[in-house]
């Protein structure tokens, strides 16, 4: 055996039509069958409802799911490198308090910009703050992430003694409520361009493709020379941020922020990511299966919405739905 | 002697099977193996991975039921249905990767599933009282009260023995039992086995181990693809013969002839402690072309030494300095950046990302090649790991999933990841643990071939012949203090072990 030359005598015509076919299927890795379902429900809602597949409706689905899914890319990050991020929910509370807070003439009245910054500063700072208690601390990401849902919570209530701040600048709120080229309200578009530009890094950068390494086995990864530490502190608080962001566009949305609001979100957007086919024991999972994840989610409740199902049936069957999804997933890896 | 086994059913009130055979869809796994064992005596059962060893034990201990064939035990029919029902008949196994529950205490551990009960409440008194009869007759002085978890692996070892003893077995498997001891470890358990079998117990021994297996089997059975190729009435069968039945071919040359090194000094460690002491004061260096074999017993510290020189872990005291030029161990980006790099002990845990392709593992470390201003296309990825899989040799494509390969080309994978860069000095931890023999010879030449090619290697082995039969030179440790390096002309058996128990 030779281990000087002969290494690049590559064959063309399959490699190249072999690395296309991994290159779509590295986009859908895993997300085949959250995938179908999807389609399926569109099909099955399209046809028992009239008002399902409209234009406006579609838009309004894409509406309602903003804040679950700028809060799910993140998620996605945490679930990737083998954690969780409990906090996300109250996080996004604490963010929204503190933009209110800096923001509105009643408190500190520094006006619309600073109040955003602040706040996703602090959510940024939460998530940091639950990435340290896992690197350094040691702590189980669970653990760390249930103390910072009880903290930034309390936090949240404290800003105000627990009262909401209601009205915001009319283009502040608009910027969830027009629709810029007859569709395309901001809020929107900034989702759909954060899921573009962390699904292009998850898939093309290095440090992306390190999030995979140390989600599958974070010890090859440290032995491999990758900083598994930093990054997982870098992951915490880019969850912080985009939960924090969630917090702002969901006070454009409201029009107010509150100390009690995003209360259980956090299981939603995992409920999201884990039904996009990523794995709780990391390294496994996809922004593209967390759009999917997301919008099986956003349409689920449309739907049954538009079929005038209770509320209350409509949790039994999201929490149906999730178990389907990962129950499908997991047969589906063992007949492999 | 050599009668078939199947004419000889009423001579003993052992174990015979004949003819089992077990397919999992269109591969057979098991064909037609027969063989006995006797009361009070020790078989080996030897053969590569997927030989068939594995399902013929399972068999016998139900976990597994055959396709055809039948088991006779103690004079009666035998085909039990589950594990449960083998230990009722007196069959129990102790698999390589123990079956204990580390919270519970020893006790528990023994009994785990018939507690003895006094009043509907754990007798605890009579629990502790029956383990601690049980430990003593292994001649283990351990409280019966002690959590498993706090045991050494050969401690935790006597507690499945002792536990299978206590359901009366008198066919007990072992499953690689010493993979994970160090010799004197070994030489204990040698003597418990002697001292049941005296008591009239029989045992089926699995190892890769072939000199251990001359000294505590009575009898071998060979192995291979799902045959018995070869029953040896004695143990003292020359290794080489059964290597050579094991692979099906005479193996005439397991390690390649070595390069002779060069003058340059690649590696120096002067005076390296660990904060936890598990190596003091080690000092040696290693020249381009050379390759440094480290031997010791286990927890001697030889894992600890290399895991520290690759910043896997850090180091209280000394320096490395390759080519001359001091590194600084913060981690292990620091050692791969001076051009240090490890292959770890552990294949599975420390080595490579079970759930990912084999280009992926290959890019793992690499992304400073691979990923140019840090994008990672797929194609130059692809390139990247088919050059990496030509260069040695590996049996797979790069978007293969790297748990479908077998451990040697797993093993294959780990070094390509790093050949490319290339490294300086090349450290490979227990480089051939659970790889079969077969495919072993090929990993020597590829270590043989890093040498040549002007790094500095560094092996650490607990298989003696396998340090002895790599290295220019041998450095011993014993207990994390380094008691001499040897030269290849003077390193023989003797002389490393007389230092290693030192």
């Amino acid at each position: 055996m030779a281990l000087s030359n002969g290494a690049s005598e590559l064959k063309a015509g399959p490699n190249a039509q072999a690395a296309a076919g991994a290159k779509l299927s590295a986009l859908f890795a895993g997300t085949m069958g959250p995938l179908i379902g999807l389609v399926l429900l569109c099909l099955a809602l399209s046809l028992t409802t009239d008002t399902f597949l409209t234009v406006r409706n579609i838009l309004n689905v894409l509406d309602q799911v903003t804040v679950l899914g700028i809060m799910a890319i993140g998620m996605t990050l945490v679930i990737l490198i083998g954690g969780i991020d409990l906090s996300v929910g109250s996080v996004l509370a604490l963010a929204a308090m503190v933009m209110g807070f800096v923001a509105h003439p009643d408190h500190l009245n520094l006006g619309m910009p600073a109040g955003i910054v602040t706040a996703l500063v602090v959510a940024g700072l939460c998530g940091l703050v639950s990435g340290l208690l896992v690197t350094v601390t040691k702590l189980p990401p669970f653990i760390a992430t249930l103390a910072m849902m009880s903290v930034a919570r309390g936090l949240a209530n404290m800003i105000t003694d627990g009262s909401q701040i209601i009205g915001f600048p009319d283009w502040f709120t608009s910027l969830s409520i027009i629709r810029h080229f007859g569709f395309l309200s901001v809020t929107v578009g900034l989702m759909i361009v954060l899921a573009i530009i962390f699904a292009i890094f998850l898939n093309y950068r290095a440090t992306g493709r390190s999030l995979y390494a140390i989600g599958g086995s974070a010890e090859v990864a440290r032995l491999s020379g990758i900083p598994v530490k930093s990054l997982t502190n870098w992951v915490y608080a880019i969850c912080g941020v985009l939960a924090g962001l969630a917090g702002i566009v969901l006070a454009a949305r409201l029009d107010s922020v509150q100390p009690s609001s995003g209360f259980g979100y956090e299981l939603d957007t995992i409920a999201a990511v884990v039904i996009g086919g990523a794995s709780l024991s990391g390294g496994v999972g996809s922004i593209g299966g967390t759009a999917i994840g997301v919008l099986i989610i956003g349409v689920l409740r449309n739907g049954l919405n538009l079929l005038g199902v209770s509320p209350f049936i409509q949790q039994v069957v999201i929490g149906v739905v999730i178990a389907l999804a990962v129950a499908t997933d997991t047969w589906r890896r063992r007949a492999q | 002697m050599s009668l078939d086994p199947s004419h000889t059913q009423t001579s003993h009130l052992g174990l015979f099977v004949s003819g089992l055979c077990k397919s999992y869809g269109p591969v057979q796994v098991l064909a037609d193996a027969s063989f006995e064992v006797r009361p009070g005596e020790v078989v080996a059962l030897l053969g590569e991975n997927g030989a068939g060893k594995s399902t013929v034990s399972n068999i016998i201990a139900g976990s597994t039921k055959p396709d055809a064939g039948s088991i006779t035990w103690r004079g009666k029919p035998y085909s039990p249905a589950s594990p449960a029902a083998a230990i009722d008949a007196g069959v129990g196994m102790i698999h390589q990767e123990l079956k204990l529950l580390p919270d519970l205490s020893v006790a528990e551990n023994v009994y785990v599933g018939r507690l003895p009960m006094r009043g509907g409440r754990i007798d605890r008194a009579a629990m502790n009282a029956r383990a601690s009869a049980q430990l003593k007759r292994l001649g283990l002085d351990v409280s019966p009260e002690r959590k498993v978890r706090t045991l050494r692996i050969a401690a935790q070892q006597q507690v499945e023995i002792a536990k299978a003893l206590t359901l009366n077995a008198e066919l007990l498997i072992f499953d690689e039992p010493t993979a994970a001891l160090g010799s004197e470890e070994t030489e204990l358990l040698f003597k418990q086995i002697r001292k049941l079998k005296a008591e009239g117990m029989s045992f089926i021994y699995i190892s890769h181990r072939l000199d251990e297996v001359a000294e505590i089997a009575d009898r071998v059975v060979v192995m291979r693809d799902g045959r018995i190729v070869a029953r040896h009435e004695r143990a003292d069968v020359p290794v080489r013969a059964i290597v050579e039945q094991m692979v099906g071919r005479s193996v005439e040359r397991m390690f390649p002839p070595l390069s002779e090194p060069g003058s340059e000094t690649l590696l120096e460690v002067e005076n390296l402690s660990s904060p936890e002491r598990s190596f003091q004061n080690v000092s040696f260096s290693v020249r381009t072309g050379e390759i440094l074999g480290i031997a010791g017993l286990i927890g001697a510290g030889r894992t600890e030494l290399v895991r520290a020189i690759a910043g896997a872990d850090p180091i209280s005291s000394g320096s490395v300095r390759v080519a001359g030029k001091p590194v600084h161990l913060t981690g292990p980006a620091a050692a791969i950046k001076a051009g240090v790099v490890l292959v770890p002990e552990d294949r599975k845990a420390q080595g490579v990302v079970l759930d990912q392709t084999i280009g992926e593992n290959l890019a793992i470390g690499n992304f400073d090649h691979v990923a140019p201003n840090g994008w990672v296309f797929p194609k130059a990825v692809q390139k990247f790991a088919e050059a990496g899989i030509g260069r040695l040799g590996v049996k797979g494509r790069p978007n293969q999933a790297i748990s479908k390969l077998s451990g040697g080309n797993q093993q294959k994978v780990i070094i390509a990841k790093w050949i490319s860069r290339p490294p300086k000095v090349f450290i490979l931890d227990e480089p051939t643990r659970g790889i079969d023999v077969g495919a072993r010879a090929a990993i020597y030449d590829v270590i043989a071939e890093l040498a040549r090619s002007g790094m500095a290697v560094v092996v650490v082995s607990s298989d003696l012949e396998e340090v002895l039969g790599l290295s220019h030179r041998v450095l011993v440790l014993s207990r994390g203090r380094q008691r001499g390096i040897l030269d290849r002309s003077e390193a023989s058996n003797v002389a490393v072990m007389e230092l290693a128990t030192s």
